[in-house]
């Protein structure tokens, strides 16, 4: 249904065929043309504002990637400074640094992955079989919550939950355990990003499945019931065969954005204590960027992860087309 | 199902499937809670218990010195400005370019959906944006806050399937009473489109809301700060100094502890939030929906 613009077009001109019959002479036929065209000049118009948009913030930025080939100088612009081809490139790939934020990016999207992933799924499963709909919708609004807010105040949060005098380090004292600042320590500090990320995003991620869930016939739930199927039977041999497609296709779409792993979370919650396990390509881009001014190179970096995933997202969604049919797509 | 016995069996599941789900909600609550408790605490019973389920004293003195820290207000302003604006320029734009691209029939329709789309798998980066928006003379002004992200090709197709979705007779009927594009846009099309226009404005509002890495590196005037920034300043970066000298500049208490305080920063935050959500968040989940439902 998306961009198959062909026969809707055959059927518009067969339409205008019949409403308006062709009469003797040539000038019926140019006057609708005309009309035809100043109609889509109208039309055409009401674009420019937005291609305008999209051209000088979205497509100008692209040419700027100009940078990550040349030796830039603020001063010399884009055009005046030296070409320097795939200089910076090499830098990376010989950069130690580049390899330890490569790895953590790669880590804490698995991290993340493996129990991110599945605990929207569990939970909207646990709650499917909840018959309270006040406490359904209860449970549900209050799941939502973490999503809307912005990861400084989530992070401000967090800093204050596990800080020496918060309740975790109460609770592990209460427990005869030392306290530990694991917001400063290398052992710590990406378990605490997994965690806290599950806790931001279980209860909207799991809508997506509601939505599956609820769209599975009831009948196959009553014939299941006939035959003496328990809870446990139901969910087993009903509900997750009816879920796999949907689980799939999301976990395809997210393998698309494993190299993004969180940088409003990680930005406001590390240091430079944590910097070995915690720095990730997005906030080495950044430091290296815009405080340290080495332009080029950190250009060089940026262009390097968004060429990676874009070869991941147009993959990714052909798998998903492949496996699961047009609908499930990006387009 | 709600006419079957549940076996004994079932039962027990049922206590432990609600005591779970309870358990669940109650880890999801807790860490605002206890923001809300260290916020309203004296002083001193701050440092006393980590856990503060409920403070040993009552104050709401925090909240009466927060309150006259001017910069959060500063950045209360900066953020509705810019909501605001983010949301009418985004809905307006977004939707007047949805619409030539809901007529299959235009040409070039399918070149500038693919255009559109790329924008969407691949953009130049940090650095370039930044110097993108430095060279066109935005720096340090709102417009560098609310024109990069007026448009996204996501609500673009969103709204363009909506506008599909119109009955072509409506156009048509107008069409022969004379009317052009325009006055089908603006008199027939967008009336009709109400919902999802009012999502994608609620996405927007959400995401210029909390929209804080923008206002970090675009913006350096500390009066056009968002509250955003205003807050991380406090909250992650710790920074509890300028308040108190602040406070302490107009005669009032300037010892406070850093965590109280961040807390009673961090429900100024909160609370704006929580009062808009229950009404917004019916509209939120139908948005999912239809965002999720393509063609």
């Amino acid at each position: 249904m998306t961009g198959r613009g062909n026969p809707a077009e055959k059927e518009e001109g067969e339409y205008m065929e019949r409403t308006m019959p062709r009469l003797r002479g040539s000038a019926k036929i140019s006057s609708r043309r005309r009309r035809k065209r100043s109609e889509y000049r109208i039309l055409l118009l009401m674009l420019v504002p937005g291609l305008l948009y999209f051209l000088v913030f979205h497509y100008l930025p692209i040419y700027g990637v100009a940078i990550a080939f040349k030796d830039f100088k603020i001063t010399q612009g884009i055009l005046g400074s030296e070409w320097a081809g795939f200089d910076y490139f090499r830098q990376a790939f010989e950069d130690e640094r580049f390899y330890v934020v490569l790895r953590n990016t790669l880590l804490i999207s698995l991290y993340k992955l493996a129990f991110g992933f599945p605990a929207p799924i569990l939970f909207a499963l646990l709650l499917n079989e909840v018959t309270r709909a006040r406490f359904k919708k209860f449970v549900q609004t209050v799941s939502y919550m973490p999503y809307f807010i912005s990861w400084v105040v989530l992070g401000g949060i967090v800093i204050s939950f596990f800080s020496m005098d918060g309740p975790v380090n109460w609770a592990l004292k209460l427990l005869g355990q030392e306290p530990v600042l694991m917001l400063g320590d290398d052992r710590y500090f990406r378990g605490v990003l997994v965690v806290t990320d599950v806790f931001q995003s279980f209860g909207w991620g799991s809508i997506i499945y509601f939505a599956a869930i609820s769209g599975i016939d009831h009948q196959l739930y009553e014939a299941a019931v006939i035959d003496g199927a328990g809870r446990l039977k139901r969910a087993v041999y009903i509900t997750i065969p009816m879920l796999a497609p949907v689980i799939v296709i999301m976990l395809i779409l997210r393998m698309s954005h494993i190299l993004d792993a969180g940088f409003d979370q990680i930005f406001n919650l590390y240091n430079p204590n944590v910097y070995d396990v915690a720095d990730i390509i997005d906030t080495y881009v950044y430091r290296k960027g815009l405080t340290e001014m080495q332009y080029s190179y950190s250009t060089a970096i940026g262009l390097f992860k968004s060429a990676v995933a874009l070869v991941l997202v147009v993959a990714t969604n052909y798998i998903a087309k492949w496996m699961g049919g047009k609908d499930h797509t990006l387009w | 199902m709600g006419t079957m016995r549940k076996t004994a069996g079932e039962k027990t599941f049922d206590v432990f499937l609600y005591m779970l789900l309870a358990a669940i909600t109650i880890v999801t609550i807790y860490p605002f809670w206890n923001q809300v408790a260290l916020s309203i605490s004296d002083d001193t019973s701050a440092y006393a218990t980590g856990m503060l389920l409920f403070p040993k004293q009552v104050s709401l003195e925090s909240y009466e010195l927060v309150f006259q820290y001017r910069p959060i207000w500063i950045g209360y302003g900066n953020t509705i400005l810019r909501t605001a604006l983010g949301v009418s320029l985004s809905v307006f734009f977004t939707s007047l370019t949805a619409y030539p691209l809901s007529k299959r029939g235009l040409p070039g329709n399918k070149l500038f959906t693919s255009l559109i789309l790329f924008t969407m798998l691949f953009n130049g980066g940090l650095i370039p944006n930044y110097f993108l928006i430095k060279n066109l003379g935005l720096y340090d002004t709102i417009w560098a806050l609310v024109i990069p992200g007026m448009i996204g090709g996501f609500n673009v197709f969103v709204i363009r399937n909506f506008f599909r979705s119109i009955p072509e007779s409506l156009e048509e009927s107008a069409k022969i009473d004379g009317a052009g594009h325009l006055f089908i846009f603006r008199k027939i099309v967008i009336p009709l489109s109400k919902p999802v226009l009012a999502t994608v404005a609620l996405w927007v509002a959400v995401y210029h809301w909390n929209a804080w890495f923008d206002s970090l590196i675009y913006i350096s005037d500390a009066n056009k700060q968002v509250l955003q920034i205003v807050l991380r300043k406090i909250i992650v970066e710790n920074n509890v100094e300028d308040i108190n000298t602040i406070l302490y500049k107009i005669g009032q208490k300037s010892d406070f502890s850093g965590r109280q305080l961040q807390a009673t920063v961090i429900m100024f935050s909160l609370i704006p939030m929580l009062i808009v959500y229950p009404f917004v968040q019916k509209y939120f989940e139908k948005g999912i929906m239809l965002g999720a439902v393509k063609g």
